[in-house]
């Protein structure tokens, strides 16, 4: 237990809106040792950011976690009152958000917000939480620190103010990085830039990362592992390698036809995979991609398929692997 | 922020002669003049009054000789009620209305927004209902139902109240009460929509992620965004309300600005109707400009050109 | 829902022929497709499942049928004077009546009871319902007309024909209403009864000419926040995006303007004139407070209202009736203007 940073085992969360109950997550399990970079991939509402949300008790309102167990850093998730929490958020677990537009308050200063988090978790005198800021601001490669702390949200470009959001959440070093699609709000140049700033102060201050995003090619020049995530469950994880070149479930291998490759020569098509997300409200008994995949069989609309272990890593959830595994078992 | 100012302050000047000019006209619309209601005026005397005035010169002409009084602050005589001039009447029956009118803000805007954030905190719970239900039954009931309410169980039935004037604090209750009834409900039910809608905010979000408890993320993130349309509010809310409220003026008999404004057309004394128009005018037109000022003070994003 | 850990116990279940790829259909009958539908039968069905919306709307209803409908079968008529039936409670009788019920008469009771003139109260409640009703519906649409033409005229010309006509808009705003209004209702007082004995202005005569200034002074001063409304809606629509996409794909003006113009700016239109009348309902019965509404004898609520105050003592209920009226009209109107709101404007969808 005490190995991994994060520990989330079978994590089953439910929105119960006045339409009926949202099955975000079924089942989901994960962890991350400290320092390592996981990437949860999926599509819009696969449940990649409620889970990351969970992990730091800031489900939103109909969200209810109805069950598994959530571990971080030695405690317990699950048993934690809103003030321990709220010690711990900010501290030892920081967020980054997709929208840095809106995400920092308009009426105050940069400074005023970076100042703010270092005064509830540090006992820094007030002069040192003033040279913390200008120090958090260089190290996410804001020039003329001082001025910029002066100045408010809508002064700011967009990259500047995900550096900002990312000194906001690195202020207090923190253990883990939650970074929820950092970049889908920037422009292309912009978003590798934020990037490299990302993985460059991993280096530097040795904390786990947990990328949340829709975008495969941001995930396979960071992340040490992948988990890919459909309709609240993890369809695949496994080693970044794993995911790119050994792809075991059709959403998995899905994903990875639809990005486009620079190595070819030839004319390719993008293959999209066709058809719309299931329904949460009413999710299907089989497996949840089923209505979407090239290689449906009718096991998969009846049964949701067990996991499957390929290594110590690398596991799935799809009947592809079962049926090759049971025709080899039935052939020997 | 200087030029700004100086354009709106400029606008102001163009508002106001817009009002006067309109209001001149249209009160001379009005048949009837200031001498005629009085018995025994002899037409000798009526005319020598309306020359004494001015009153029998062309109205374009009385018109010019008015902006020109009144450009050099020289806004002349009550017609009928003799030896004061509009000034002093209007200063004296000020203050009366501003008392009423600036405790009763007070009263709507520290009952309205505790309120209201206290309904959007507990959103589909009862105690929002209960919050939404009032406030909203509470800008349905005109202000003299509210007032003959009042007056008739506190006043009449339980004798607890004054009903009439404004002679101890006792008196105060009943007119502040009425005149603060309809803005805290409205203040409530803007503070709600305002605050939920903040609530939903990323930057809330982002508060909560670092780690702050709900009240420092209410307190210091949440409610300066959220009162931002309630400011807006507040600067013509003040206008009005001090310059007095005809209808609690009219029902528990006040001696204010309001009902000053409506004895003066009954009586057709035009240079306090024009007075008072253009003083009213004037203090919202100014409240306008001053909102526009507090809003830049508290929303950093505001550009003002 | 949890996987079995055993895959003999799976085996056990799985039939050869589970692996035979599933057809088409088969797919499809999983795919649970919640129906797409238009904009306004979504807006509909939203304001039907709102409760308080349609309570409201059954309670204007009624308040309507009882204004518009009822007068017209009701035995007595809101200026009949009934000497020695005055100041009755309500379903008591005055000695000629009954004597008259002794005779064997029927006489139709006084619900409400009668005034100091001895008029029978309901029907006057009915008549003021229906001329508050009349106030706020006539000067809603005036609003509407006026605000949308001058709003659309600024936004269609834009340059400094919008800049002047937004300057006069601000202008209007700015102007301090409540002291107009009493102001314009006295002033055209007296031309508006010249007018009235003019040939074919006797329908003045008939509407009673505070309720014409009353709409005057709405035409005048109200429809600033409506233009502003509409101009910034239609600025908003000419820069959008999907505007110049459907010009892009070849879409007609008129196209544009029926499809995503007005689809766009009906529902806040039809918000913001909802709400509109409750307020000039609260207007109307501002001004028959201070006695410039509706001409005598014809009742409204608010005058209704202020008649009964000088006798609230004795009399409670006279006040009591009109008031709480009064507040249900304009309460159901805000309730039914919030509901409409909540369905029909595109922004607020959630």
């Amino acid at each position: 237990m005490s190995e991994f940073l994060v520990n989330i085992e079978h994590e089953r969360l439910s929105f119960f809106t006045p339409v009926g109950e949202v099955k975000a997550l079924n089942d989901v399990s994960f962890h991350i040792k400290e320092g390592e970079v996981l990437g949860i991939v999926g599509e819009s509402g696969s449940g990649k950011s409620v889970t990351a949300y969970s992990l730091m008790g800031l489900t939103a309102y109909p969200g209810k976690l109805l069950g598994g167990t959530l571990d971080f850093n030695g405690h317990r998730i699950n048993d934690m009152t809103e003030k321990e929490m709220q010690k711990m958020r900010g501290n030892e677990v920081s967020i980054i958000f997709q929208d840095p537009m809106t995400s920092l308050n308009p009426v105050y200063t940069i400074g005023n917000q970076i100042r703010e988090v270092l005064k509830l978790h540090t006992n820094k005198t007030k002069k040192e939480i003033q040279e913390r800021a200008v120090e958090l601001l260089e190290l996410v490669g804001i020039n003329e620190p001082k001025k910029r702390l002066k100045q408010y949200p809508h002064e700011l470009s967009g990259g500047m103010r995900q550096r900002v959001m990312i000194a906001i959440a690195l202020a207090c070093e923190p253990k883990l990085l939650i970074a929820d699609e950092p970049t889908t709000a920037l422009d292309v140049t912009i978003q590798a830039q934020i990037l490299e700033l990302m993985m460059e102060l991993k280096d530097k201050l040795g904390m786990a990362i947990m990328m949340i995003t829709h975008d495969l090619g941001v995930v396979a020049s960071m992340c040490d592992h992948i988990a890919v995530m459909y309709a609240g469950n993890i369809v695949e994880y496994g080693t970044t390698d794993d995911i790119f070149y050994r792809p075991k479930h059709e959403y998995t291998k899905g994903l990875i036809r639809s990005i486009p490759r620079m190595d070819t020569t030839e004319h390719e098509r993008l293959i999209p995979i066709e058809g719309t997300p299931v329904d949460l409200l009413n999710p299907p008994k089989g497996c949840p991609f089923a209505s979407r995949c090239d290689n449906c069989m009718r096991i998969c609309l009846r049964e949701k398929a067990p996991v499957i272990h390929f290594d110590d890593v690398h596991y799935s959830t799809c009947w592809m692997n079962q049926k090759a595994e049971l025709e080899g078992g039935t052939k020997q | 922020m200087v030029k700004y100012i100086l354009k709106r302050l400029g606008m102001a000047v163009v508002t106001i002669w817009l009002v006067a000019t309109l209001t001149f006209f249209l009160m001379n619309m009005v048949p009837g003049g200031p001498f005629l209601s009085e018995k025994a005026v002899s037409p000798k005397a009526l005319a020598a009054l309306e020359e004494k005035y001015g009153l029998d010169k062309p109205l374009f002409e009385q018109y010019l000789t008015y902006i020109k009084g009144a450009i050099h602050g020289d806004f002349g005589d009550s017609l009928k009620q003799r030896g004061r001039t509009v000034m002093s009447i209007i200063s004296s029956k000020f203050p009366v209305s501003a008392r009423i009118g600036g405790l009763s803000v007070l009263l709507a805007f520290s009952l309205g927004v505790p309120l209201g954030c206290i309904s959007a905190l507990n959103r589909g719970k009862i105690g929002d209902n209960i919050i939404i239900v009032i406030a909203t039954c509470g800008i349905a009931v005109p202000s003299f139902v509210i007032c003959t309410l009042l007056m008739y169980t506190f006043g009449v039935k339980l004798g607890w109240l004054p009903t009439l004037g404004l002679k101890t604090w006792k008196h105060y209750i009943m007119p502040v009460a009425a005149l603060a009834f309809y803005p805290t409900a409205y203040i409530t039910r803007l503070m709600r929509s305002s605050m939920l809608d903040v609530l939903g905010q990323d930057y809330m979000r982002t508060a909560r992620a670092k780690g702050l408890n709900q009240f420092v993320s209410l307190f210091k993130h949440a409610l300066r965004n959220a009162i931002l349309p309630i400011v807006t509010y507040l600067g013509p809310l003040i206008a009005y309300t001090v310059t007095g409220s005809f209808i609690v003026e009219k029902i528990f008999t006040i001696p204010g600005l309001g009902g000053e404004f409506i004895s003066s057309i009954t009586n057709r004394d035009y240079t306090i109707i024009m007075g008072t128009t253009i003083f009213l005018a004037t203090l919202v037109i100014l409240m306008n400009v001053v909102v526009d000022i507090v809003y830049k003070l508290v929303d950093p994003r505001i550009n003002l050109k | 829902m949890k996987e079995n850990p055993n895959p003999l116990s799976f085996q056990a279940r799985i039939k050869p022929d589970d692996f035979v790829p599933a057809s088409n259909e088969e797919k499809q009958s999983l795919v649970i497709m919640r129906d797409s539908v238009s904009f306004w039968k979504d807006g509909v069905r939203r304001l039907k499942k709102n409760k308080v919306a349609m309570v409201s709307l059954i309670v204007i209803i009624i308040i309507m049928i009882f204004s518009f409908i009822v007068p017209m079968f009701y035995p007595y008529s809101y200026e009949q004077q009934i000497r020695g039936s005055e100041h009755l409670a309500p379903f008591t009788y005055s000695q000629a009546e009954q004597e008259r019920i002794d005779d064997g008469e029927h006489v139709f009771p006084h619900i409400l009871g009668t005034d100091k003139h001895g008029r029978d109260y309901a029907i006057r409640v009915m008549m003021g319902s229906r001329v508050s009703l009349i106030v706020g519906l006539v000067a809603a649409v005036i609003i509407l007309v006026i605000g949308s033409i001058f709003g659309s005229i600024a936004a269609f010309f834009g340059g400094w024909v919008d800049i002047l006509m937004m300057r006069i808009v601000d202008i209007i705003y700015t102007i301090p209403d409540v002291l107009l209004i009493v102001l314009l209702s006295f002033a055209l007082k007296a031309p508006l009864e010249a007018l009235a004995q003019k040939p074919g202005f006797g329908w003045i005569q008939v509407m009673g000419r505070n309720l014409i200034s009353i709409f005057i002074v709405f035409a005048l001063l109200y429809w600033g926040g409506m233009a502003r409304m509409v101009r910034s809606q239609i600025l908003t629509l000419k820069e959008s995006e999907y505007v110049t996409a459907a010009r892009a794909l070849g879409a007609s003006n008129a196209r544009i303007i029926k499809k995503h113009l007005l689809t766009n700016c009906i529902g806040t239109l039809i918000v913001t004139t909802t709400l509109q009348i409750p307020s000039s309902i609260f207007t109307e019965s501002f001004l028959s407070f201070l006695g410039l509404g509706v001409a005598v004898p014809m009742p409204s609520l608010g005058s209704l209202a202020s008649d009964a105050i000088n006798g609230l003592n004795t009399y409670p209920y006279l006040l009591f009736i009109p008031a709480i009226l009064i507040s249900l009209i304009i309460l159901s109107f805000n309730l039914l203007g919030d509901g409409l709101r909540d369905a029909f404007d595109p922004k607020m969808k959630n």
